[in-house]
């Protein structure tokens, strides 16, 4: 890694000023982690009075436990469904708005801002818009036949966490597919229509393809997001429910820890989390290596 | 656009409309509930058109709060929001700041370990190792503290490697120009690196003012008194009654959601900015 050629002479500097950041990273990040590694080794027994090393023994526990694995196929089920929803819609949205010249930055501006809301906050939205009682959306639904109830139905609850989820992060991806369509040189697109391509054939064979990058960045970012930060959608409406239908992993971490008091289960879970994390970091660092020279 | 089709063009803003249509829908449902008197909520679907107890319960959400829940006024919250979020986002301009000055213009031993250290932090997200991080801050005794609900959070991998590359591009002669005139590094980076890099703080002041906002499960663990509720966590406590009392929650939802929107609309192109240099 560079430096300028010319840098500053100093022993003690570059370390004092680097010293607040380190100093936090050791203290709130470094250190929890690696407690979380030592306690995924260790029970305690039900009065926290005796810990015993058990080695990977949590570890085998938690794949043999069914609500761990349901969780991992619930959490692909979210991340999956997220992911497409607010991709599709994002990549209709940018596309529609980049054929626009003048309405352009209205459009932009009345769909990005979405993204400052917080995952919590539209749960609880999405959760009013459903509410079995009150809700508009079951009232529209029972006339077409359906009686829509998260509170039993746990598919009714995985689609709503689904649609709070991505209805946050779609102006973020519409953000990134307007951006890379920009950067698509137009002369392609004109060659392609002075060729008589229609709207839809260039999309589906010049800017789609050129699109794969960005594509591939937002699949990650968006994977990512849906593990991770949607805590606050599953605890402010589902609460993993019902009968664990929304328990995805992160929510689980809380709730075996905080609420179970399961420690060494939870440590567990949370070492199964930082390794999926730490490959989906290194997956988006090789690939935007590739990005610059697309 | 290329040529001129005037029902594409049609169909097209048709698109648009439909979607900026279903992006406001929750928002404008909540506004509307958020007008109503409670009993408009009681008897079934709730209607389109907003209602005319608008004042009465935000006045009521801003000074009392819903009592039953547990749940402080919104002034208190939305106050307590500002300060941890703003807390957050100064404590991360300025570490990195000096930490992506410290790894650019030195040459010292272990600058790559530090580099390394600071990367590392990218992939511990708070919700991965939530109870050995809880016990760090119970241990320093910092539960429901300012300090407890900032500074855990305040590393940052993003913002270091954003600065560090805005400080590689500038200018060598810059550095060699202070030198000859015989500044000192921190003169240098106070006159020189600092009035360079405004651009790219303020489009990281954006990001990182609604990432400190929208906390959630880092408040909701480290706070058990209502003096510290920030209002997303309040809105939480509010909607987990029994019957939850609708028009005001949805009151405080606006409220909540307010405040970062609005940084949003106002400085868009400094948010569009931030966004896609941090993720890069």
């Amino acid at each position: 890694m560079q430096t300028k050629r010319m840098t500053f002479p100093g022993r003690w500097l570059p370390f004092a000023l680097l010293a607040p950041q380190v100093i936090i990273t050791l203290i709130f990040f470094i250190w929890p982690a690696g407690q979380a590694l030592y306690q995924s080794l260790l029970r305690e027994d039900a009065f926290g009075l005796k810990t015993t090393f058990v080695g990977l023994e949590n570890f085998a526990r938690l794949f043999r436990d069914g609500s761990y694995v349901n969780s991992l196929s619930v959490t692909v089920v979210f991340a999956v469904g997220t992911t497409l929803v607010s991709m599709s819609v994002a990549l209709l949205l940018a596309s529609t708005v980049n054929r626009m010249i003048r309405s352009r930055s209205a459009y932009t501006t009345l769909l990005v801002w979405p993204y400052a809301v917080a995952p919590a906050l539209a749960g609880v939205l999405w959760w009013f818009i459903f509410n079995p009682s009150i809700g508009i959306v079951p009232y529209m639904l029972e006339m077409v036949g359906y009686s829509w109830n998260h509170r039993n139905s746990g598919s009714d609850a995985m689609l709503l966490v689904i649609l709070a989820a991505a209805w946050k992060q779609v102006s973020y991806n519409f953000l990134f597919f307007l951006a890379g369509m920009q950067s698509i040189p137009q002369s392609l697109i004109e060659a392609a229509s002075i060729d008589g391509a229609s709207p839809i054939k260039r999309f589906w064979t010049i800017i789609f393809p050129l699109l794969t990058p960005t594509t591939f960045f937002l699949m990650v970012v968006n994977v990512v997001y849906a593990m991770f930060d949607t805590f606050g959608i599953i605890h402010a409406t589902t609460a993993g429910g019902p009968a664990q239908a929304t328990n995805i992993l992160v929510y689980k971490v809380y709730a075996d820890g905080f609420i179970g008091l399961n420690l060494g289960s939870s440590a567990a879970q949370s070492v199964i989390l930082m390794v999926i994390v730490v490959a989906l970091t290194v997956i988006q660092f090789r690939f935007i290596e590739r990005r610059v020279n697309y | 656009m290329v040529e001129n089709r005037p029902w594409a063009n049609l169909f097209a803003h048709a698109v648009l409309m439909v979607g900026v249509a279903l992006v406001v829908f929750p928002v404008y449902i909540a506004i509307v509930a958020s007008t109503l008197a409670p009993d408009e909520l009681m008897r079934g679907t709730i209607p389109l058109l907003p209602g005319g107890h608008g004042i009465e319960n935000y006045t009521q959400m801003w000074q009392s709060g819903v009592s039953s829940a547990n749940s402080p006024p919104a002034a208190l919250m939305l106050w307590n929001s500002f300060v941890m979020a703003m807390a957050i986002t100064v404590g991360k301009l300025f570490i990195s700041l000096l930490s992506a000055f410290a790894i650019v213009y030195f040459r010292f031993r272990f600058r790559m370990f530090f580099f390394w250290l600071i990367f590392i932090t990218l992939m511990l997200p708070v919700e991965v190792r939530i109870i050995p991080t809880f016990q760090v801050v119970a241990d320093l005794n910092m539960l429901n503290s300012f300090a407890g609900l900032s500074i855990p959070l305040i590393a940052s991998a993003t913002a270091t490697f954003l600065f560090r590359q805005f400080f590689m591009t500038v200018p060598e002669e810059m550095l060699e120009a202070a030198r000859v005139d015989g500044a000192g590094p921190m003169k240098f980076f106070k006159d020189i690196l600092l009035p360079l890099s405004v651009t790219n703080i303020a489009a990281l002041f954006v990001i990182m003012f609604i990432y400190g906002w929208n906390q959630y499960l880092w408040p909701l663990l480290i706070t058990t008194d209502p003096d510290y509720t920030t209002i997303v966590m309040g809105i939480q406590r509010m909607t987990s009654e029994e019957n939850p009392q609708w028009h005001l929650v949805m009151a405080a939802v606006v409220m909540a959601a307010l405040p970062p929107v609005l940084v949003i609309l106002f400085m868009q192109r400094l948010f569009v900015k931030g966004l896609t240099e941090t993720e890069k």
